[in-house]
């Protein structure tokens, strides 16, 4: 029970991480970039066969991540931005297309072979700290916890604290507004585009350090994305930190219960969390507070 | 002959006799494309006309095909529990409805999809499906091989006929207009006083009712049931493609679409995951270049030759108008 508190607790780091991507292509270009978990498999893949030629994992990373820092500002130069007057469907429908085009790409370049990093970490892939208690913590996933932390921190104060990122910010409250303020909106979307699908990458990588990856698990990346992001709350870095963490409980603690418990305690809390906030904005809308006892209480106060 | 249903009914009657002219294999390719053509024109209905973008029709598609599985395991006859099954599957959607349609664009698309993925795993946890093994509807290994790749053709045909009339009739009623004014901008179509909500309630379940009709159909005569092939998110991006080529915002767009993708697995379905990735392809450069698809083209071409002093510019991106034939 504690190991899977434990467990589920780590693997927020990575969730955060690929959610991060995905919220903040959201929060600027008002997309939801379906192709995002396949961009995330074109990461690892990358990776993959960087080391794959005799380079270092450390340096496949760093070269990957600004390599798909670039794809994705092209995909916003040339496919995204064609989209984005055209209203909500066409960005869906795009992406959606893109996702097909790389999960069967992949496939077809690098074969159905289930693959990881694991061998090429070594010793680290199973290294392992025993706490007091017995309690056996992998090093690895402590290190990705770590690693997606500080890089959600540095996100937080590039866009806290750099020009590009007040650009971002107010890009994303009020794009018309800040195209008046003199903001470059196209030179502040491939940015923002540039951002997430090089968090998407390194999400990537994480995954494929601990776990094996294929080229049609893209979908299955973007569904943990999309309800950490929920989870959590759209628009807050920190929030989504926590949505990632509450899914990494919720499917740990699901996979207590049964072997396909995993991705269902993820998928539950997800639709649980969706549903309340959509049950709140009901109870708004009538006027009334969330939980219909307390009402009935102030009911009996106004009586005397 | 000027009204569409009448249409309709010929080409199903004289469509209904091909049994008795065609091989085994032609019959069984002409289920497909009938179940293709069945899955392009609801999911049109659902996000070209609609609005509503679901990764999550599959859901359906398999739901039906369980549900018949069940009604067999409880006792049943095998044709009738699909049509039980079909049902079920609309029955749960509408239940489902008043969750999934209160969420708008993408999160709709993602919560759809999430849904189905939980129908798949609770599926899957029922031990008559054998988790990934999944099962087989046996009971119709007793009916006589021809007789069945025959009725399957009819099932397929008749809930093909059965949907498009259906939604003929629909979109031509005063729920088409709302449907219409709600797929463009459900907001400006509340405060003209559409109800949005019956409306697309009605929309979803219909759409669902023929996505679960072409799992029947899928069913009856391939036989086997596999959770990850029935409920695989594949069947999206396929409704996606058709739709999308044939013409998001024409009636008869997607059935378009369909014959295309019909075509295109029957040529190059060998080249495998290539293939799947070129369909991937195709559909970015429709959205990107020629959101209106070939339905599009068609009313293009038509504009210029009863017009051709007029030159005709290319449809920009911005203008996603309606597709004017009916």
């Amino acid at each position: 029970m504690i190991d899977a508190l434990i467990q589920g607790t780590l693997l927020g780091g990575y969730y955060a991480v690929l959610a991060a991507g995905l919220s903040l292509m959201f929060g600027v270009l008002r997309i939801i970039n379906l192709a995002h978990g396949d961009l995330a498999m074109v990461g690892a893949f990358a990776v993959l066969w960087l080391v794959g030629l005799g380079w270092s994992t450390w340096l496949a990373v760093l070269v990957t991540l600004p390599a798909m820092g670039v794809v994705g500002m092209g995909l916003q130069q040339w496919v995204l931005a064609r989209t984005l007057r055209a209203g909500v469907l066409l960005p869906l429908l795009v992406t959606m297309g893109l996702g097909a085009l790389i999960q069967n790409g992949l496939y077809g370049v690098f074969g159905s072979e289930a693959r990881s990093l694991a061998n090429a970490l070594g010793e680290l892939s199973w290294a392992s700290w025993v706490l007091p208690g017995d309690i056996v913590v992998g090093q690895l996933p402590v290190l990705t916890l770590v690693l997606g932390v500080a890089v959600l921190a540095g996100l937080q104060l590039v866009l806290r604290h750099t020009r590009l990122g007040r650009s971002i910010r107010a890009a994303s409250a009020d794009s018309e507004a800040a195209a008046l303020c003199g903001i470059d909106a196209a030179q502040v979307h491939r940015a923002a585009a540039a951002i997430s699908v090089g968090l998407a990458a390194l999400a990537g990588a994480m995954l494929a350090t601990r776990a094996t990856i294929e080229p049609y698990g893209g979908p299955l990346l973007l569904i943990m994305a999309f309800e950490a992001v929920v989870i959590g709350g759209i628009g807050s870095i920190w929030g989504t930190l926590l949505g990632g963490i509450l899914l990494g409980l919720a499917q740990s603690l699901g996979a207590l219960v049964s072997p396909h418990g995993f991705y269902l305690g993820g998928h539950l809390l997800f639709l649980a969390v969706l549903g309340g906030r959509l049950w709140s904005q009901y109870r708004h809308g009538l006027g009334l507070t969330i939980w219909p006892v307390r009402q009935r209480s102030r009911v009996v106060e106004v009586q005397p | 002959m000027k009204h569409p249903i009448t249409w309709l009914m010929v080409m199903a009657v004289l469509l209904a006799a091909l049994p008795w002219m065609l091989g085994a294999n032609a019959v069984d390719k002409l289920t497909s494309l009938f179940i293709l053509m069945l899955l392009a024109s609801t999911w049109g209905l659902l996000a070209g006309q609609a609005g509503l973008v679901s990764v999550g029709q599959q859901a359906f598609f398999g739901l039906g095909a369980y549900f018949a599985l069940r009604l067999v395991d409880g006792g049943w006859s095998a044709y009738p529990s699909l049509l039980a099954g079909a049902i079920g599957a609309a029955f749960v959607a509408w239940v489902l409805s008043f969750f999934v349609l209160r969420l708008k664009d993408g999160e709709f698309a993602i919560a759809t999809w999430v849904v189905a993925e939980v129908i798949r795993i609770l599926v899957m946890l029922d031990p008559l499906v054998q988790g990934e093994t999944g099962t087989s509807l046996l009971a119709l290994n007793q009916v006589d091989p021809d007789l069945r790749r025959n009725i399957g053709f009819w099932m397929s045909l008749g809930s093909l006929v059965f949907m498009v009339g259906l939604t003929v009739w629909l979109l031509r009623s005063a729920v088409g207009t709302a449907t219409r004014a709600m797929g463009e901008d459900d907001e400006a179509a509340a405060s003209l006083g559409v109800q949005v909500m019956p409306t697309r309630r009605r929309v979803y379940v219909l759409a669902s009712l023929g996505a679960a009709l072409a799992g029947v159909a899928w069913l009856a005569s391939a036989i086997t049931f596999l959770p990850r092939t029935n409920f695989g998110v594949q069947w999206s991006v396929l409704m996606l493609f058709m739709a999308l080529v044939g013409g998001l915002r024409s009636q008869w767009g997607p059935l378009l679409g369909a014959l295309l993708l019909f075509a295109l697995q029957e040529s190059l379905g060998h080249l495998g995951a290539w293939y799947l990735a070129g369909l991937g392809a195709v559909a970015m450069v429709f959205a990107l270049w020629l959101p209106r698809g070939l339905a599009g083209l068609w009313d293009d071409w038509r504009a210029r030759r009863t017009a051709p002093s007029l030159t005709t510019t290319t449809p920009s991106i911005t203008q996603l108008s309606r597709s004017t034939t009916p």
